[in-house]
């Protein structure tokens, strides 16, 4: 039974700290972001690695989910003859949940995964040392551009995501089942507001962050050689995701506070 | 138990040269875990000459000097450099000390997304110079000095270890630092480029009268380059003198390192090698 609580204790301890170390890397790279070195050359890179390296797999998990979910939704719908509200339905489902969510999943495996390899692989064979004898901030060089060149594509990343996913639907409902376009149209552009396109965005922030942060984090704190890049790696993807999945609940039942659903009609 | 106290030298190689310290450790402590590492080293690097630390592998020497450029913070003591203590400073405080310093780390540390000549020229671009006429001026200076000028487009995968040093050496003096660490800058090489690399070390601290500190436990090389030797023992400088002086010592300690006798301290009763012995008789 004393093992029990020790072990609960421990882990309960290990949480919190990492949640600190977090805490404290943020409030590092915030500092880094206002006083330290800018590096434009950098963040233009890591904007063109992680906005236009993205492109390809953003756009077709979005344009495949919004098929399918149109398709799903359809069977369904026009059992109760109401075809014409796939559009909608579908069109707010990306924008509030599926476009900013998978998007960021996406992205986790794809650049968080690389951020945490690259920087853990630069921990283990010192040349973060390296960069530090040679009076460069780590953070300014490594995390600030990447923080800044993901708070860039996220977003955009989010809106194609969510573009291709509605214009998938419309493919699928209007091309695909006949639904006529007008009602599709119509009834879409009635009932998708500002707001749902502003939750969509604000969760793709959120989200952008929380990759780079846990992604650097695991990086800079690898060790143990190529077995210990590896773990970050693995690490960086599965903590990132579940950071996604679980804060995605809080954000929108905050945002649906501030953005209620349907408060635009 | 040999005796650990630091052993006296000649009267010039431990003259008062306060005023002339680039580098001053003074009762430096630093345990990594539980294990103490250092354990009160005291060490002073005079302006322009070459101290080489010695000790065996696991003695804490690496670790000592990456107390020296602020990439280890102690447990306690004091380190200053150039006159300036750097204990306690932030990173970015940090920044200008080490803008004085160059490092030869033990592998290189080569940017690997970088080509040669971009880690070379790294160093001068983060201090701010953009024009690239001047920058491939300077990087090929470096490179020539280092006899690599032929590979600057090279990535450092594609070159040897001993040409990976030489380019970290390069990418080490291309800013005129007043003082480089070099740890381990030997280890690894064949003993031509080995020494080659002594040959770099000698002519940087003679015609720039670079401060330098060289970790190694390659004798020959000590006795090459060195100005002043530290023998690091039990976390302490067990010996500081002149390389005649360590050459003369009578210390069993110092004539085992010098000598390379290991007197089986790896296996002192054999006990290991019998187990080893009883596991192959089942194959």
């Amino acid at each position: 039974m004393v093992n029990i609580f020790q072990s609960t204790g421990r882990g309960a301890l290990a949480f919190l700290s990492y949640l600190g170390q977090l805490a404290n890397l943020l409030a590092e790279t915030t500092k880094s972001m206002v006083i330290g070195v800018k590096r434009i050359g950098l963040i233009g890179r890591q904007i063109v690695s992680i906005g236009f390296g993205s492109q390809l797999v953003v756009v077709v998990t979005g344009a495949f989910t919004g098929a399918v979910f149109a398709a799903q939704t359809y069977f369904k719908f026009s059992e109760l003859g109401l075809e014409s509200g796939v559009g909608p339905v579908v069109s707010i489902a990306m924008c509030r949940e599926l476009g900013p969510v998978l998007t960021a999943l996406m992205v986790a495996g794809r650049v968080g995964a690389s951020m945490a390899a690259e920087i853990g692989t630069m921990k283990v064979t010192e040349q973060i040392d390296a960069l530090r004898a040679m009076g460069v901030h780590p953070l300014d060089y490594l995390v600030v551009p990447r923080a800044i060149g993901m708070f860039f594509s996220m977003p955009l990343l989010v809106a194609e995501a969510t573009g291709f996913g509605i214009a998938a639907s419309y493919m699928i409902t209007v091309q695909g089942f006949n639904v006529p376009f007008a009602y599709y149209d119509r009834q879409m552009v009635d009932f998708t507001n500002l707001e749902d396109i502003s939750i969509g965005m604000i969760k793709g922030c959120v989200f952008g962050a929380l990759i780079v942060l846990i992604s650097c984090h695991q990086g800079l704190k690898a060790s143990n050689g190529a077995v210990g890049v590896g773990k970050s790696t693995t690490s960086a993807v599965v903590l990132s995701s579940l950071a996604i999945l679980i804060s995605n609940f809080f954000l929108s039942l905050l945002l649906n506070y501030f953005f209620p659903l349907g408060s635009g009609n | 138990m040999p005796d650990t106290t630091a052993q006296t030298s000649s009267p010039e190689a431990n003259a008062d040269h306060d005023e002339d310290h680039f580098i001053a450790v003074r009762d430096l402590h630093k345990s990594l875990g539980k294990q103490p590492v250092l354990r009160g080293v005291d060490l002073e690097v005079h302006r322009g000459e070459c101290l080489v630390i010695l000790g065996q592998s696991g003695e804490g020497k690496s670790v000592l000097l990456k107390h020296l450029i602020g990439l280890i913070a102690p447990d306690s003591g004091s380190i200053q450099i150039d006159g300036e203590e750097i204990v306690g400073l932030s990173e970015r405080r940090l920044s200008p000390v080490r803008m004085k310093l160059g490092v030869l780390f033990q592998d290189g540390a080569l940017f690997d997304s970088m080509t040669v000549a971009e880690n070379v020229a790294f160093p001068l671009r983060e201090r701010g110079i953009r024009d690239i006429d001047t920058l491939l001026e300077k990087v090929r200076a470096a490179l020539e000095v280092v006899g690599l000028e032929a590979h600057m487009e090279k990535m450092p995968i594609n070159i040897s270890g001993g040409m990976r040093k030489r380019v970290a050496l390069a990418r080490a003096i291309i800013t005129r630092p007043q003082c480089i660490l070099y740890d381990e800058p030997t280890a690894g090489l064949d003993p031509i480029v080995a020494d080659s690399i002594d040959h770099l070390i000698r002519r940087l601290q003679r015609k720039f009268q670079v401060t330098s500190v060289v970790v190694t436990h390659d004798m020959k090389s000590m006795f090459h380059i060195a100005d002043r030797v530290a023998y690091l023992r039990e976390g302490r400088i067990y010996f500081l003198g002149t390389p005649d002086e360590i050459r003369e010592s009578t210390d069993p300690s110092i004539r085992n390192f010098i000598e390379g006798r290991s007197q089986e301290t790896l296996a002192p009763n054999g006990a290991s090698l019998e187990s080893l012995a009883n596991e192959n008789d089942l194959a």
